[in-house]
């Protein structure tokens, strides 16, 4: 065993650790720092990840798995973590005094991420989602004299700890039918039972929960409306990317569809989602709201290649996962640049955002018709890879609830683009994004057109990623 | 000698008690009682299951020993929240908290 494989995490821990001390002994006026050390520690964390990729090893006998499916993930968080530093930097300098925990949580929270996504074993991907969600309640509820935050903050505790509970009360009857919980031998272990029927349903409820999936939906929007706009972002993407991949692991290793015949169940849920998230967005003024039932309706597209189960899906799962990043993250930019000049996350603060700063409505522009799956952006590609592995396993009714939803999610990504271009504000001053910000919208919008255009490298290290399967 | 089934079932109830809690208190304090309930009906499990089916190995002891440490976590920083919003409203009913809807 090396412990050099574990040196991203190290380093990321260590980081979080830095970052709290760091806000204690700084004088106030040395604070500003705080970004750059994050930034910088975020950026050694994905390199020494990314010179790691392609090792496997399971460390710890196997309660630790450095592969290329967790080298993946961890890649992918660490860039969800470091766009959202960059473009929330403006929001969280509002912060003041308070900024220094604030890095310091959504390091930690990274950090339970990434465990989540390299467990190999069921009670290592507990502390990892434990981790990334207790951060995550501190700082949904971090603006402690706004209302909505705390309150938000309040829901999504109650409502975490019971889906918690849920999962580890289906993780309890999965272990006591295979007697271990170690993810590769629990499919050997398994006889058909009824407590193994419960304990599947069980953990599929639990992890919908974290997924957000129809009908475990609920609190998202809440959550999403009322956290500070940079943990909604991070939240959005980094939450439930990480979500997929324990859920990715253990349902695939654990639980192999062809012997646990959980595929119809998930189908169902993947295309309830796909309406729901889709109907429902229809209606919402808010674009946090928005934005949160159209990353429930994106779930429900990432569940549809795990439905598939096949290469093309699986490929497609972590394949969307990425680009969901850029594209996501690149809308929360222009969401969080538009917060931090109007105080408002109402569509009617987006409009004629054409006028007020062009590069922020094209950018904006192209990250929602991304998402909304439009040739030649990335979406396109993760979508095709999607459907074609539902079609390919047989599923050619639940690719056909997909491709119509995504039609009717242009409407209402279309509808922001309208407000920005055609509605007129009284407010005509520009809006100008600081450097990292902008920084950040570029990265996005070049990896949304990028991936769009040539797939081709991400395609082959999520092929690579997939070979556990 | 009770078998694991009666413990399995000793859980099962447990945590329906715990989900009955959770739906029906209003008061939030009580309600992150409840939830503790679903914990200790998981904690049950995993103790009996380590004695009954797996014993050679101390797993489910382990995971019984993680989820009471993260439960305690859970729930200081359910305490802290609920102070928080107590000092907003002057309550803890969740029929107060209704600023966010669909």
């Amino acid at each position: 065993m090396q412990i050099s494989m574990l040196a991203p995490e190290i380093e990321i821990a260590l980081l979080g650790l830095l970052l709290l001390v760091l806000g204690l002994l700084l004088p106030h006026k040395g604070r500003g720092i705080m970004g750059t050390v994050t930034f910088l520690g975020l950026v050694i964390a994905l390199l020494l990840s990314a010179a790691g990729f392609g090792q496997e090893e399971a460390l710890f006998n196997g309660v630790y798995q450095a592969d290329s499916y967790g080298s993946f993930f961890k890649l992918l968080f660490i860039l969800a973590g470091l766009l959202v530093v960059l473009s929330g930097s403006a929001y969280i300098q509002r912060l003041g005094r308070r900024a220094n925990e604030f890095y310091s949580f959504l390091v930690f929270a990274l950090l339970g991420m990434v465990v989540m996504a390299a467990a190999g074993e069921l009670i290592t991907l507990y502390i990892g989602l434990e981790l990334m969600t207790i951060s995550f309640y501190i700082l949904t509820a971090y603006l402690l004299n706004n209302e909505l935050s705390v309150e938000a903050g309040l829901k999504y505790l109650i409502l975490g700890a019971i889906s918690s509970a849920v999962l580890l009360f289906g993780i309890s009857l999965v272990y006591a039918v295979s007697g271990t919980t170690v993810i590769s031998e629990i499919a050997g272990h398994m006889q058909f039972q009824p407590a193994m029927v419960a304990g599947i349903i069980l953990m599929i409820a639990g992890f919908a929960f974290k997924l957000s999936l129809v009908p475990f939906h609920m609190w998202a929007p809440d959550i999403y409306q009322g956290a500070p706009i940079p943990v909604t972002a991070f939240l959005a993407v980094g939450s439930k990317a990480a979500a997929f991949a324990a859920f990715v692991r253990v349902f695939m290793l654990a639980l192999p569809l062809p012997q646990f015949e959980w595929g119809l169940v998930l189908a169902v849920l993947a295309a309830c989602t796909i309406i729901l998230g889709n109907l429902v967005a229809l209606v919402q003024t808010d674009i946090k709201r928005l934005l949160a039932y159209s990353s429930i309706a994106q779930a429900g597209y990432i569940l549809v290649g795990m439905v598939a189960g096949n290469e093309y899906g699986l490929k497609g799962v972590l394949f969307y996962a990425m680009l969901y990043v850029f594209s996501n993250l690149g809308a929360f930019a222009v969401a969080t640049a538009v917060e931090v000049e109007t105080g408002s996350t109402s569509i009617e603060a987006f409009k004629a955002l054409g006028k007020r700063s062009p590069m922020l409505a094209a950018i904006m522009t192209v990250c929602l018709l991304s998402l909304a799956g439009i040739p030649p952006l990335a979406g396109f590609v993760g979508k095709f890879y999607l459907f074609s592995g539902a079609i390919g396993a047989g599923y050619l009714w639940l690719a056909f609830v997909g491709l119509l939803m995504s039609m009717v999610s242009v409407y209402y990504y279309l509808m922001v683009a309208k407000a920005m271009y055609i509605g007129t504000n009284d407010d005509m001053t520009p809006i100008k994004p600081d450097t990292s910000t902008r920084v950040a919208l570029w990265i996005c919008l070049a990896a949304t057109v990028l991936i769009g255009v040539y797939p081709a490298p991400l395609s082959a290290l999520a092929q690579t990623a997939i070979q556990l399967f | 000698m009770i078998d694991l089934t009666a413990y399995l079932l000793l859980g099962t109830v447990l945590f329906g008690i715990g989900v009955y809690g959770v739906l029906s208190k209003r008061n939030a304090v009580g309600v992150l009682m409840s939830v503790e309930l679903m914990l200790n009906a998981v904690n049950i499990n995993f103790i009996a299951v380590n004695k009954f089916v797996a014993s050679s190995q101390v797993i489910g002891q382990l995971f019984a020993i993680f989820i009471i440490v993260v439960a305690a976590a859970e729930v200081a920083v359910g305490l802290a929240l609920i102070l928080a919003i107590f000092r907003q409203k002057k309550s803890v009913d969740l029929n107060d908290f209704n600023l966010l809807k669909w």
